[in-house]
């Protein structure tokens, strides 16, 4: 049982949970993941860390509300208990020894960036943090994005805030403009990172992307988080999740997160009361 | 005088066809009526073959001859003093090749059904609800167990029985690994893995859950914490696949992942909140016990048409004899001498079939089974929405790659002595985390052997 400390709505979908997580919180590196059950009889879910503090011994998650299991994390009011959660899962995001790179966060994805911007600022990185949001109302954590970069960029699709345009749009006009990344770093939906990786083909910048397939255990047994990487079979739980973009079959990727689609929509309909 | 029927009294069961589609457990158990009668069929032997076939050495002969009196709770103490988990074996062991593969009735009829005689006087103690276990007093060491499968529990019990403060750790949030995410309710319910674990408890053996050792915390952060000691039973690992095309449509799962969704979280349930493909036509490649399991359950989820495909012949299926003839009986298709070369999807997304070859069996290979080869020109298909993988694991890297000195073998599995050391000092090891996938009892048995050897060990060293 792990009390939420801290639970903040960040926008109408997205919510931010502190919770105590002693352990994790000692271990926890950008890029890794937690496996959490809201409920007893919940199902496990995998969540990016999207900070944590080792001295108050907590770890944070910022979760888009869009199916069951997250409306059951969301029910959970502040000062109340998530049943499990265990962690810290997955490999870290490499930040050793770069120069300059090129952060990309995608709605809720901008959340996972952050802890890997914020990293990379302090180890002496030059990051350019590229974050990429529906709209205005959509934004969170903008002075948070500001001080893990050296230069945030706000993208909208509707332009109602920030720039008009996608987020390989400025990526594209930062590297034509004269930017050198090292790496480019993208988190988000698929779609997102494939069409950066597409891009950063194109440019020939390694580029590092944060998988998040459907999983159970989350530490090696089930096979659930199976991908296509480089031709081979890979495990995001223990191999990743993060890869090299240019080696991931994303179209495999986003068929096989659309396996239980019309289950989910259901289940999510019967909880939220929805038809 | 002993019974001299030359057949085992049968087991009461659900009818095949009822049973295939429910979860609830196939196999019903003995009355005490039958239970008497199959123990008189015990000739009580002088050489006691059977004891040599029990990777636990259970006082067998002797256990039958109190049951035979009608002295339950006497048998089942004699049953303990070898194993821990008396209820479960009954179920899970593949007696056919183990005690009663050795006993003298088997030479002219049917051996004396062993397992099934466990499983009585086991689930006689559970039910009568045996007197409160009285703490064993503290000897003030303390050892931590990784996993709580069938290798932890067994040996977590055996320490705390004899005085030990011992932790387990569980990276799942229920206790019972294999047993809780993997053999199914049907086969093994969970109620009665749930009351072994409570036993240990009142042991005093504390369990902590969703502790994952190799990323919450690691071997060498244990021993630093105190642990004199470290048994690993993490078990087996990450599922194979058969690396053929199409293993990436949707509609492909390992078994891991399908046992696991219907067992641990309980998909099969109406108002679960886990989903699980409802196919209509699945194939299980494999022909182990886990495969057996994966096909029941598809066929209980409501599946029309549910096969096995297995390269080699019925002889060399590894599944308990048991579950290859309940499987059949419920209506699973064999397909064996077969081999899948590719997954097949019409629509690029999902399953609609599976390419397979026929085979034959040539020369014995280094396990000494006839290794099959292909036919030539055989290749057919099978029409499919959903195709499980139940071809075995690899070892899990997450304690290997976390724990210095820890040495593996070449397949990954950890390397250990005959007392159950592995290569770094005060770390012990056992299970499939050791072998590969194996059995509950050899699992077992290996945490009994570590829980001696650890006990041998740290003893010596309070004197």
């Amino acid at each position: 049982m792990n009390r939420i400390i801290l639970k903040q709505k960040l926008n109408p979908t997205v919510t931010l949970f502190t919770f105590e997580a002693p352990l994790i919180a000692k271990k926890a590196e950008p890029g890794q993941f937690v496996i959490l059950r809201p409920k007893n009889d919940s199902e496990r879910i995998p969540l990016t860390i999207a900070d944590f503090d080792r001295n108050a011994g907590t770890v944070t998650v910022i979760v888009q509300i869009v199916g069951a299991t997250t409306a059951e994390l969301n029910e959970i009011p502040e000062g109340g208990f998530i049943c499990d959660v265990a962690g810290p899962l997955g490999r870290p995001t490499e930040t050793e020894g770069l120069k300059k790179v090129a952060v990309i966060g995608g709605g809720v994805g901008c959340a996972i960036a952050y802890p890997v911007a914020k990293k990379l600022t302090n180890l002496g990185t030059s990051v350019d943090f590229i974050v990429g949001f529906r709209n205005r109302e959509l934004v969170f954590l903008e002075n948070e994005f500001r001080a893990a970069s050296e230069n945030l960029i706000i993208m909208t699709d509707d332009g109602s805030y920030g720039e008009k345009g996608l987020v390989t749009d400025a990526l594209k006009k930062l590297i034509d403009s004269g930017a050198e990344y090292d790496e480019v770093i993208a988190i988000g939906p698929l779609i997102m990172m494939k069409f950066v990786c597409k891009l950063t083909e194109q440019y020939g910048i390694k580029t590092i992307v944060s998988m998040n397939p459907i999983m159970i255990d989350g530490t090696g047994m089930c096979g659930g988080c199976r991908l296509s990487v480089g031709g081979k079979m890979k495990f995001a739980c223990v191999d990743g999740p993060d890869f090299d973009g240019h080696e991931v079959d994303f179209d495999e990727a986003m068929r096989r997160n659309t396996m239980y689609k019309e289950f989910e929509r259901e289940k999510a309909c019967r909880l939220l009361n929805v038809k | 005088m002993p019974n001299m029927s030359p057949k085992k009294n049968p087991m009461p069961s659900q009818e095949p066809d009822v049973r295939n589609k429910n979860f609830r457990e196939v196999a019903l158990g003995y009355t005490e009526e039958q239970a008497l009668n199959e123990a008189s069929r015990c000739l009580n032997c002088k050489n006691r073959p059977c004891t040599q076939g029990c990777p636990v050495s259970i006082a067998i002969p002797d256990f039958i001859k109190e049951t035979a009196e009608g002295n339950f709770e006497k048998a089942y103490e004699i049953i303990s003093r070898s194993s821990s988990l008396p209820a479960v074996c009954g179920r899970v062991c593949p007696q056919e090749s183990q005690c009663e593969k050795y006993c003298v009735r088997g030479i002219k009829g049917e051996p004396v059904g062993i397992g099934r005689l466990e499983r009585f006087v086991a689930d006689r103690h559970n039910a009568a609800g045996s007197a409160k276990t009285v703490m064993p007093e503290k000897n003030g060491h303390k050892v931590a167990v990784i996993g709580s499968g069938p290798s932890g529990l067994a040996c977590a019990g055996d320490l705390a029985k004899k005085g030990y403060d011992v932790t387990v750790f569980e990276a799942l949030h229920t206790a019972g690994g294999v047993l809780v995410y993997g053999i199914p309710e049907f086969r093994l319910p969970k109620a009665i893995v749930a009351k072994e674990v409570e036993g240990l408890k009142d042991l005093g053996v504390k369990i902590e859950t969703n502790v994952v050792i190799g990323k919450t915390l690691t071997v060498d952060e244990l021993i630093e914490d105190g642990f004199e000691a470290v048994f690993i039973g993490s078990g087996a690992g990450l599922p194979n696949f058969m690396n053929i095309p199409g293993e990436g449509f949707n509609g492909v799962y390992s078994a891991n992942e399908f046992l696991t969704r219907i067992n641990l979280m309980k998909a099969y349930k109406d108002d679960s909140e886990t989903p699980v493909m409802k196919a209509e036509k699945v194939a299980v490649v494999g022909g182990g016990n886990v495969a057996m399991d994966a096909a029941r359950c598809a066929k209980r989820l409501g599946a029309k048409e549910v096969y096995i495909i297995y390269r080699r012949s019925e002889e060399e299926l590894p599944a308990r004899k048991e579950e290859v003839e309940h499987a059949k009986e419920e209506g699973i298709i064999f397909r064996l001498l077969t081999n899948p070369v590719a997954i097949i999807s019409e629509d690029g997304k999902s399953v609609s079939g599976i390419r397979c070859v026929e085979m034959e069996l040539g020369q014995p290979d280094a396990s000494g089974r006839r290794r099959p080869i292909e036919k030539n020109g055989s290749e057919f298909e099978i029409s499919l929405d959903c195709v499980i993988m139940a071809i075995g694991t690899s070892p899990n890297p997450l304690i290997k790659s976390t724990t210095e000195g820890l040495e593996t073998t070449e397949k990954g599995g950890i390397v250990v002595d005959e007392n159950g050391k592995t290569t770094r000092e005060g770390v012990y090891a056992g299970g499939d985390a050791v072998t590969g996938a194996a059995t509950v009892i050899l699992a077992m048995g290996a945490g009994k052997k570590a829980a001696a050897s650890i006990d041998r060990q740290l003893s010596g060293k309070s004197e």
